[in-house]
């Protein structure tokens, strides 16, 4: 095989060529600031207002609740630091989780550097929240819980209904980054009690660079951006029209092809981990084995390292991802495997596949076989299974 | 990110494997920060290495470092072996990323782990030649500045 294995649609989607298409007039042709009063621009604000309205109606919102950013990390800063400014009279305890993504980890660490207090939850060996735990966190002073609505490294899905619940009957604004769920699972913000929501659209087959928050009217937090009047006076800077109609385009497709994409995704995610479980020895699925994104294989492969693992894979053409420290810059890997209970040399040999609908069964057929033979093959030049083999041969 | 000379020790180790009833035999680094190697020396009489293997538990770094590092020092005198620094082991592969270059200190520190060993064995002592440490990242420290 010649061709490229793009199995880390967790990290970044293929555009879809309708998303493309829908896109591209408003570079060259329909080019006009929308807040001009000519009609040749303004009739951009329709459009941005049409993309508005096609995503609030993903998420079971209003159009004016939907607030476009640059991306999933500014809509998680967002939320977080404008929470805490507007709420902080109430209170300066937030609550979040210890699987969350950097956007809200590093911002709820820069938040308590500014002198808030926060609660980090702990996560079942499956990588999900318990409530028990987030009851017991609340104080009186809490103002914001923030709870990811699945995991971008193991893709567990958290139990998003029941924790709006909670904030709910205690008063308490719930935010979800829901930048990996939104397009590959559904959600209604009021179903939910989610009071506002991340998302992001180059992982929908979207462009990068364009994301969106969800703030719940009534939700008195300001802007992130100041400047310009636009986005209701919340985030200015001249819209990122063909970004906005690339995310609504997309968000369209995700919702309409969501049931079969994702059960056809799941399927060979499961044939996948099935194989991977069954063939490779001294191996361990990471994450919740039914409540995860249909689309997320993570696995832990006992006594070898992911930055090795990834290199053969990438010689063969197959593009993953890994926990492991090497791939983080830091000597630490995956806080979200720690989180389960990992030790550390086992969540140092992660591997995570994030399928796209456009994979094929013998794709995986392939890269199974791949896993295998490399897997093999460090494990023999591995001192650590060395030691097993010796070990179990007294 | 890589060199060729780093890719092809990388997907062609040199030395890998064992040694059984090596002269000295050491292993250094932690599985807690990714990479641990073992090193294994098979030294004659007149103290030549006449032959070293090794294995390796970390990153593509990790393991091409390894392999340079048995290159280097395969028969060499236990003192010319001494003198192979972490430093002719990245020249040798034409450099590491910056991040990676602790993996090179690894190597350094397991040949001496196993000259270390060889030397207990036989009750010499090779001038120069200090008690290598458990944990080649006791000293360091996190870099990451947040703002």
């Amino acid at each position: 095989m010649n061709k490229v294995i793009y199995l880390d649609n967790a990290a970044t989607t293929k555009v879809a060529r309708e998303v493309v298409e829908a896109m591209i007039p408003y570079f060259t042709e329909n080019y006009g600031n929308p807040s001009s009063v000519y009609s040749f621009a303004s009739k951009n604000k329709e459009t941005i207002t049409k993309q508005r309205e096609i995503i609030a109606d993903a998420l079971g919102a209003k159009a004016n609740e939907i607030y476009f950013t640059a991306g999933g990390s500014e809509s998680d800063n967002w939320a977080l630091k404008a929470t805490a400014e507007a709420y902080k009279d109430k209170g300066n305890h937030i609550i979040t989780t210890k699987i969350e993504h950097h956007a809200i980890l590093h911002t709820a660490e820069y938040l308590e550097k500014n002198g808030f207090e926060v609660t980090y939850l702990d996560v079942d060996e499956n990588g999900r929240v318990r409530l028990e735990d987030l009851k017991a966190a609340i104080r009186p002073t809490t103002i914001l819980i923030s709870v990811m609505f699945a995991n971008n490294e193991i893709g567990t899905i958290e139990p998003i209904k029941e924790i709006g619940a909670i904030a709910k009957e205690h008063g308490i604004l719930f935010h979800t980054d829901a930048v990996q769920a939104f397009g590959q699972v559904p959600i209604n913000v009021d179903e939910c009690n989610i009071d506002m929501l991340s998302a992001s659209g180059h992982k929908l087959n979207g462009p990068k660079g364009i994301g969106f928050l969800y703030i719940r009217k009534g939700v008195k937090i300001r802007s992130f951006v100041h400047g310009g009047g636009q986005e209701r006076k919340r985030r200015a800077g001249t819209e990122n029209v063909p970004g906005i109609v690339g995310i609504g385009t997309a968000a369209a497709r995700a919702a309409r092809t969501m049931e079969e994409r994702t059960s056809k995704e799941a399927k060979l995610r499961d044939y996948l981990i099935r194989r991977v479980l069954e063939e490779v020895p001294y191996t361990k699925l990471n994450g919740h084995p039914e409540k995860r994104l249909p689309n997320n294989a993570n696995f832990s492969f006992r006594f070898i390292e992911g930055e090795s693992l990834l290199i053969m894979l990438d010689m063969k053409g197959i593009c993953a991802s890994s926990g492991s420290a090497c791939t983080s810059g830091s000597l630490d890997p995956s806080h979200v495997l720690l989180a389960i209970g990992l030790p550390h040399e086992i969540a140092h040999g992660s591997l995570r596949l994030t399928l796209s609908e456009e994979t094929t069964k013998e794709e995986i057929d392939y890269v199974v076989e791949s896993i295998k033979e490399i897997v093999t093959k460090l494990r023999n030049m591995s001192p650590l299974y060395e030691d097993f083999v010796k070990k179990n041969k007294k | 990110m890589y060199t060729e000379k780093v890719m092809d020790h990388f997907q062609n180790p040199r030395n890998m494997g064992e040694i059984e009833g090596a002269s000295g035999v050491g292993t250094v680094g932690n599985a807690k920060c990714g990479d641990i190697m073992r090193i294994y020396l098979d030294i004659d009489e007149n103290q030549i290495i006449q032959d070293v293997k090794f294995k390796t538990f970390g990153c593509g770094a990790a393991v091409a470092t390894s392999s340079m590092a048995t290159e280097l020092v395969k028969g060499k005198s236990i003192y010319e072996a001494l003198k192979v620094t972490n430093i002719a082991v990245v020249e040798a592969l034409d450099g590491l990323p910056p991040v990676k270059v602790h993996c090179s200190l690894l190597a350094e520190e397991a040949i001496h782990a196993a000259l270390w060993d060889y030397a207990q064995k036989n009750g010499i002592e090779i001038e120069g030649l200090e008690k290598p440490k458990s944990d080649i990242h006791e000293d360091e420290e996190e870099e990451s500045e947040e703002y």
